[in-house]
């Protein structure tokens, strides 16, 4: 009886652990693993329909604009760009000419309608002279005027 | 020839119980104290010497417990896979148990990496946790720790056990580069590499050796705590051995 | 002490430019926890020893009361 027991606790304990390292593999894979999609996927027509999903890109510069409690902004990938509004706390790290994952529904107009916005960071850490040092280096270097951070 | 016997010579000798409880027990004091000071210099650079970031500000400081969790947490589970092979092919005892004593300072670290990053993921992305692959992929590497945990604990006997928690070990050191690589394979919140063996740091130079101090520390804690537990272990599997009697009656004249 | 640092004052030390809840958070989770990991790994080995003692000294009445 007793290592009957011991087979069954064995058969049963490994099969919840690959159940539940399966079940988390399935969520992941659900959306494809990637956890948004560009604009330029949005502009191929690759974005769900009736169904919320997450765009990622960078936020124009310049285009943050805030009407009463609701943000309106732009997601761009440089190539594509998604009219995003937002009504919420952002982020910290949100801001002009950085990176953003949104999180909507596309309206009929083409408004993305985020109802939750993420901000994304790069993986560059260094003391705010350093950053300055670099920003005023690049704009000696390329003119004035030119987009920094271009990656999102 | 010679020297292959010579070395799988020294290997058997290490491997037995009875030759590594003794140096393990020795061994402990000296990694404590060299986790001691890497953790007194690692948080001294993190917290006192590091500048501050350009755009988290002193939020960033989390990267000096975060990073060296994760980075445990994946080298832990190697060197348990590593162990369990070993214990698998080669029938050592020893290897078995070095196996079983890593995975619960493994499954810590990988607690910690997901604790840490939900800390430094509110308030920087504005969420604790999403589905992303990179963080989706070091759950499951908790998840496994746990399997096999539970798979070893529910089998009475220890040599089945072992190998049982051997395959479950290897089949999930699949998960290792799905972690590492998940940022430049998939589209994720998480960024990318600050540190890799194939660019530069991008990181300050007094913000990198605090991380790679506290790297250190947590390393040498692990190996610590490993230590610890597996003469815990020895001593749970070898009861009945003579050397294990012995080895009593000689503390019990010691502490009379 | 904290002269030479990053910080003018204990009080700014500790509010981590407002990040204070996180940062101190996730020290904290590590502090606790490789505190007790450790313990519980103490506390193991001796549970091993005690319980061998035991089964020596039962080991010992045995042969003992057979003896006698």
């Amino acid at each position: 009886m007793k290592p009957r027991h011991k087979r069954a606790a064995l058969i049963v304990g490994a099969l919840i652990s690959i159940c539940v390292a399966a079940m988390f593999v399935l969520r992941a894979l659900d959306s494809n693993i990637a956890l948004y999609i560009t604009p330029t996927e949005v502009a191929a027509g690759k974005a769900p329909v009736d169904k919320a999903f997450r765009i990622g890109g960078m936020v124009k510069m310049g285009s943050v604009e805030r009407k009463e409690l609701t943000v309106h902004f732009i997601i761009t990938d440089t190539a594509k760009e998604v009219p995003v509004a937002y009504t919420g706390i952002l982020p910290d790290l949100f801001n002009e000419g950085k990176g953003a994952v949104v999180q909507g529904k596309m309206d009929a107009k083409g408004l993305f309608v985020a109802s939750e916005v993420l901000a994304k960071h790069d993986e560059n850490y260094m003391p705010p002279e350093a950053q300055h040092a670099i920003d005023k280096a690049q704009s000696a270097g390329t003119g004035a005027g030119t987009e920094t951070g271009a990656k999102p | 020839m010679t020297t292959t016997n010579r070395l799988s010579q020294i290997f058997y000798h290490y491997a037995s119980p009875a030759t590594f409880y003794p140096l393990a027990g020795k061994m402990i004091p000296v990694f404590v104290v060299l986790a001691a000071l890497f953790g007194i210099a690692g948080l001294w650079i993190g917290l006192f010497v590091a500048p501050t970031d350009f755009q988290q500000g002193e939020g960033y400081r989390i990267i000096f417990v975060h990073v060296p969790s994760s980075w445990m947490s994946m080298f832990i589970y190697c060197v348990m896979a590593l162990w369990a092979g070993i214990g698998l092919t080669m029938n050592t005892r020893l290897s078995s148990m070095m196996a079983q004593a890593l995975a619960p300072t493994g499954a810590l670290m990988a607690a910690l990496s997901l604790i840490t990053g939900a800390l430094w993921g509110k308030p920087m992305w504005g969420t604790w946790w999403v589905w992303d692959a990179r963080l989706t992929s070091e759950l499951i590497l908790f998840f496994l720790y746990i399997g096999f945990i539970a798979l070893q604990a529910s089998i009475d006997d220890p040599r089945r056990a072992d190998k049982a928690g051997a395959i479950l070990a290897l089949v999930g050191v699949v998960n290792i580069p799905i972690i590492y690589f998940s940022v430049t394979w998939w589209n994720t919140l998480h960024q990318g590499a600050s540190v890799s063996l194939t660019k530069a740091p991008a990181m300050a130079q007094t913000m990198l050796w605090g991380m790679l101090l506290m790297a250190l520390c947590f390393w040498m804690y692990s190996i610590a705590v490993a230590l610890i537990r597996v003469r815990a272990i020895i001593l749970e599997r070898e009861r009945h051995t003579e050397w294990v009697k012995q080895l009593l009656a000689g503390e019990k004249h010691a502490g009379a | 002490m904290l002269g030479h640092s990053q910080w003018n004052s204990a009080a700014e030390f500790f509010a981590m430019g407002g990040y204070g809840f996180y940062v101190w958070g996730s020290f904290l989770a590590c502090a606790v926890l490789m505190v007790i990991e450790p313990l519980m790994a103490i506390a193991r080995q001796r549970a091993a020893l005690r319980e061998l003692a035991r089964e020596q000294l039962a080991e010992q009445l045995n042969k003992e009361t057979k003896e006698s």
